[in-house]
């Protein structure tokens, strides 16, 4: 919690007290929380005696789960697979426990995404340690005291941490690779402007499937994006790698010959420590020195050495968690277990584990559609498509011709020989018709149907012929026929000309 | 003598018509091709006036100048967005004039019939050519009467419901009578037997049943067609003036008229065809009301629409260096295209490419949007048409939809099963980022849900196209 976000909790209808000390080491102050009208309360018992929902960034303690009431809420990180025990303790104690580690990942449920905002943090910081740790500048220059060639920076998995990173390398202007198993992510590594390193394999992974994170490769696979490592460790000056499949230990992919072929100073920062490394060498929660030279990175709390940053935007994230939990905003808790979001995350609840939840009613992220090939087709192949395209063409206007002037004869056949002359003239301005009217740019729809509005009115010709006739009746009709269509003439040409008149050039 | 130069000044004159239409091939050369039209008619005229067989030649004056002064006023006072409506009243009085010249001809024939050897040759104009028609001549006669009337009085009833639903004085929804186009298909039939009982008898009962009929037609075709279909209705109903001209050329053995029918009705014909294509639906489909049946449940749409205030967009706008605009119906409900052409004024002034894609079916008239963006001048060249702009959307950063739904729903191209699967559509949701001015979360014409509004770079800027977009212009800066 922030004192901003304190401000949006007490719109929601909460009262919000905190443990002294705290946003201390986030910069924030116990008065800039009195300011935002908090309570500030002496110790965590003292917050845990009060509050209906305790919110925390790591999970319980053993001690600290075994204070939680019958009913009181729960809601921080708990990772529930790997602390079955705590989770019991949780249930015994009838709490309601929210893993913001397990809210689902779809669209709606983004702006709770606490594993994201870390992991934003944590490949900002991997560039940032690495900088510190690197001897040289990132971006190449031409200064008067010589060349200084750009570093280069290899990302392992493109995930939000290794976006993160692409993105803070690439403005620091190092030349950037990026690998990442599932090859539809090949689109977004560029976007951020770094260089995709495309393995060449067959039946790659469709990360659709598991929910946008990556699954375990075949031994093959894995082979192949060895050997492409090893290609590329003697050029690259940083490596940050970043790469976790969900619910096991990270997956090894700097392997130490690889450490061994690298340049003198070059870094390492491997983001996947806490989960026993990417790198062979990673030692957890330590930097080491290799004998070659190669710095290796092995810290596990990024987010913590930013923790203003941090605590900001899990305060953001925990602020949209009881948003949707406290729908009415009268500060009640409203904990809705069909909500997709609110399920998921749900470990334990009344005295009953729930998890693992059940898959959500929607799909993360839509399957990855089968490309279609265009086939690439050979210059002959064009040429017979051409060719038979023209043929076609060329039979179905000899059929038309061949039908209307079948027709033509026909009615030449019966039909007295004044009205041909007059089909005569009717099919051929039908044809002029046809071949001008193509030409007529879309844009003038409009006009031409005020045009052609205007010009059908010529049916006053007509009218004018009749009116000089004996009878009256006829006159009359003539007359109002000539009327209508002078109304036309001249409001169509009118119409027309202040529509045209109103079409100008940039 | 006489005869040579009204016919003369008759080709001279279906020339300039042509070059007339043609010259709408560009916007420059069609300021001239006005003036081309204009002159034909005035010389169609003046022939016929001075023309053998011609009295009365001062009414006529009159009569014209009287419909012309009520038509000047009309052209001079009709505001952009109601050029669906102007363009429909027109073509009903077309079919009411091809109605009434055809009732003339029906007339004539039978006064003819009554005379003697002696009077017949002693008429004179119209009559004269009437009388001198040979037995099998005055059969064709009739049949062309007959469809000269049949397709005036359809074009009529048709236009006049076409106006009030364009103008909104009809509810613009599809509706039909029950039996729905059983009925019309009746009336069809009737018509058909009347014209082989007039061809027979010559009687005006026949005549009179046939143009009730067809007035029901007319009526209850368009009252059965809702209202994003109305481009393919009117350019349809212009096609009919056209033809129904043709006919009443026909009738009168006048070549003018035939060859301006032919002209009028091809090119309404193309108009239609032009729409039906930009719909991906048939002629026949468009007519017979309603969206084809869909071959499976349509894909289901998630995620959430997302909404979005000025501001947003305002910053949105202010960082972007390309940006389209896509309009449609709704922009002009709103009358938003003065707001539209002030927003693009103050983007371009910044130095950012803007430009808009015109869906061949946005509006409710063809080229609609871009005689409304012409009028609040908006230059038109950077007015560019579907095929010309769905290839640059993944290069631009910011895509605006103003009240357009149907024509830029991916589902056409994504869903096998939407029903409006396989139209071509602006593919808007490539572009960077895309904000949708819309009134509401409802559907559009068709009544599908458009996936668009739910994509993660679309943002719903909900209101009055008009009023969002006033508001988000002191923010442009």
């Amino acid at each position: 919690m922030t004192p901003d976000s304190a401000a949006q909790l007490q719109k929601l209808g909460h009262v919000c007290v905190i443990e002294s000390g705290a946003g201390q080491k986030a910069g924030f102050p116990d008065d800039a929380y009195r300011a935002a009208g908090v309570e500030v309360l002496a110790d965590a018992a003292a917050v845990y005696a009060v509050a209906d929902v305790l919110v925390k960034v790591r999970g319980p303690e053993k001690a600290e789960a075994e204070q939680l009431r019958n009913g009181q809420s729960l809601i921080s990180f708990f990772w529930p697979a790997q602390n079955a025990e705590l989770l019991d303790i949780c249930k015994e104690r009838g709490a309601t426990v929210v893993a913001m580690d397990m809210v689902p990942r779809i669209s709606r449920a983004q702006k709770m995404d606490a594993l994201s905002s870390m992991a934003n943090i944590a490949g900002y910081r991997a560039v940032i340690e690495a900088g510190n740790n690197f001897g040289r500048f990132f971006t190449g220059q031409v200064t008067a005291a010589g060349k200084i060639p750009p570093a280069k920076v290899l990302v392992v998995g493109a995930g939000v941490a290794g976006l993160a990173a692409i993105g803070t390398s690439v403005s620091l202007g190092a030349i950037t690779y990026a690998f990442d198993v599932r090859p539809e992510v090949a689109e977004q590594i560029e976007s951020m402007g770094a260089e995709f390193v495309f393995l060449e394999f067959e039946q790659a992974q469709d990360g659709a499937a598991t929910g946008g994170y990556a699954a375990p490769s075949s031994p093959e696979f894995r082979e192949k994006q060895l050997a492409k490592f090893r290609e590329l460790a003697p050029e690259v000056d940083i490596v940050i790698t970043t790469a976790l499949i969900p619910g096991r230990p990270a997956p090894k992919l700097w392997t130490e010959d690889m450490v061994r072929m690298m340049k003198r100073g070059s870094v390492i920062v491997d983001l996947a420590a806490e989960r026993g490394g990417n790198c062979d060498l990673t030692v957890p929660d330590q930097k080491i020195v290799t004998d070659n030279g190669v710095t290796i990175v092995g810290y596990t709390d990024f987010p913590s050495r930013m923790a203003t940053q941090a605590s900001t935007l899990y305060s953001t994230n925990i602020r949209h968690m009881l948003t949707d939990l406290t729908p009415k905003k009268d500060g009640v808790i409203n904990h809705n277990m069909e909500d997709d979001v609110i399920r998921g995350a749900t470990v334990t609840k009344d005295g009953a584990i729930t998890w693992p939840p059940p898959p959500p009613k929607i799909q993360a992220i839509a399957a990855a559609k089968p490309k279609e090939k265009a086939k690439e087709l050979t210059p002959e192949e064009k040429r017979a498509q051409e060719m038979a395209a023209f043929k076609a063409q060329t039979r179905s206007q000899v059929g038309l011709l061949v039908v209307g002037g079948a027709l033509m004869l026909l009615v030449g056949y019966v039909a007295p020989a004044s009205f041909i002359s007059h089909f005569i003239v009717f099919v051929l301005s039908c044809f002029v018709g046809f071949q001008v009217i193509w030409n007529v740019s879309h844009s003038l729809h409009t006009p031409l149907m005020a045009v052609t509005n205007a010009i059908s009115s010529i049916i006053i010709v007509g009218a004018l012929l009749q009116i000089g006739s004996g009878s009256w009746l006829v006159i009359v009709l003539a007359a109002l026929s000539v009327l209508m269509a002078g109304v036309n003439i001249f409001g169509g040409f009118m119409v027309t000309r202040r529509m045209l008149a109103m079409f100008q050039k940039s | 003598m006489e005869y040579g130069f009204t016919t003369a000044a008759y080709v001279v004159a279906a020339i300039l018509f042509i070059l007339s239409l043609g010259g709408l091939s560009g916007q420059e050369s069609a300021k001239r091709a006005v003036w081309y039209g204009i002159a034909g008619m005035a010389l169609a005229v003046a022939a016929t006036l001075v023309g053998p067989g011609h009295s009365l030649w001062v009414l006529s004056v009159v009569l014209i100048l009287a419909g012309g002064a009520a038509g000047w006023v009309v052209a001079q006072r009709v505001q952009m967005t109601e050029m669906p409506q102007l363009v429909a009243a027109m073509h009903s009085l077309v079919g009411l004039a091809a109605v009434l010249i055809g009732y003339n001809t029906h007339i004539e024939l039978i006064r003819i019939g009554g005379m003697d050897e002696a009077a017949r040759a002693a008429l004179t104009g119209f009559a004269a050519v009437v009388a001198h028609k040979t037995g099998a001549e005055v059969a064709i006669l009739r049949v062309e009467t007959f469809l000269g009337v049949f397709i005036g009085a359809v074009t009529f009833t048709g236009s006049v419901i076409a106006f009030g639903k364009l103008a909104g004085k009809v509810d613009g929804k599809a509706k039909k009578l029950p039996g729905g186009h059983l009925l019309n298909a009746t009336a069809a039939v009737v018509s058909l037997v009347l014209l082989v009982v007039y061809l027979q008898s010559g009687s005006t009962l026949a005549l009179l049943g046939m143009t009730l009929a067809a007035l029901f037609i007319g009526y209850h075709l368009i009252m059965g067609i809702g209202g994003a279909d109305m481009p393919v209705v009117v350019s349809m109903l212009n096609s009919y003036s056209g033809w129904a001209a043709a006919a009443i050329g026909f009738s009168l053995s006048n070549d003018l008229l035939i060859v301006v029918g032919a002209l009028v009705g091809s090119s309404g014909a193309i108009l239609s065809y032009i729409m039906c294509k930009a719909m991906n639906r048939s002629f026949v489909s468009v007519i017979l009301g309603g969206f084809g049946n869909t071959t499976g449940p349509a894909m289901e749409v998630t995620g959430e629409q997302i909404a979005i205030d000025a501001e947003g967009v305002a910053a949105a706008l202010n960082d972007a260096d390309s940006v389209i605009i896509v309009p449609g119906y709704g922009m002009a409900v709103a009358q938003a295209q003065q707001s539209v052409s002030e927003l693009t004024r103050k983007l371009r002034a910044k130095g950012k490419t803007v430009r808009f894609a015109i869906h061949p079916v946005a509006g409710r008239l063809p080229g609609h949007m871009n005689v409304l963006l012409a009028e609040a001048k908006v230059p038109y060249d950077i007015v560019l048409e579907m095929d010309e702009i769905n290839e640059d959307f993944p290069s631009t950063d910011v895509a605006i939809v103003i009240g357009s739904n149907d024509i830029v729903n991916p589902a056409a191209q994504e869903d096998p099963n939407s029903p409006i699967a396989g139209m071509p559509v602006l593919e808007v949701w490539k572009a960077k980022q895309v904000f949708v001015s819309k009134r509401g979360q409802g559907t559009g014409y068709s009544g599908i849900e458009n996936p668009l509004f739910y994509k993660e770079n679309t943002r719903m800027f909900y209101g009055d196209a008009k009023k969002s977009l006033d508001g988000l212009l002191p923010m442009i800066d």
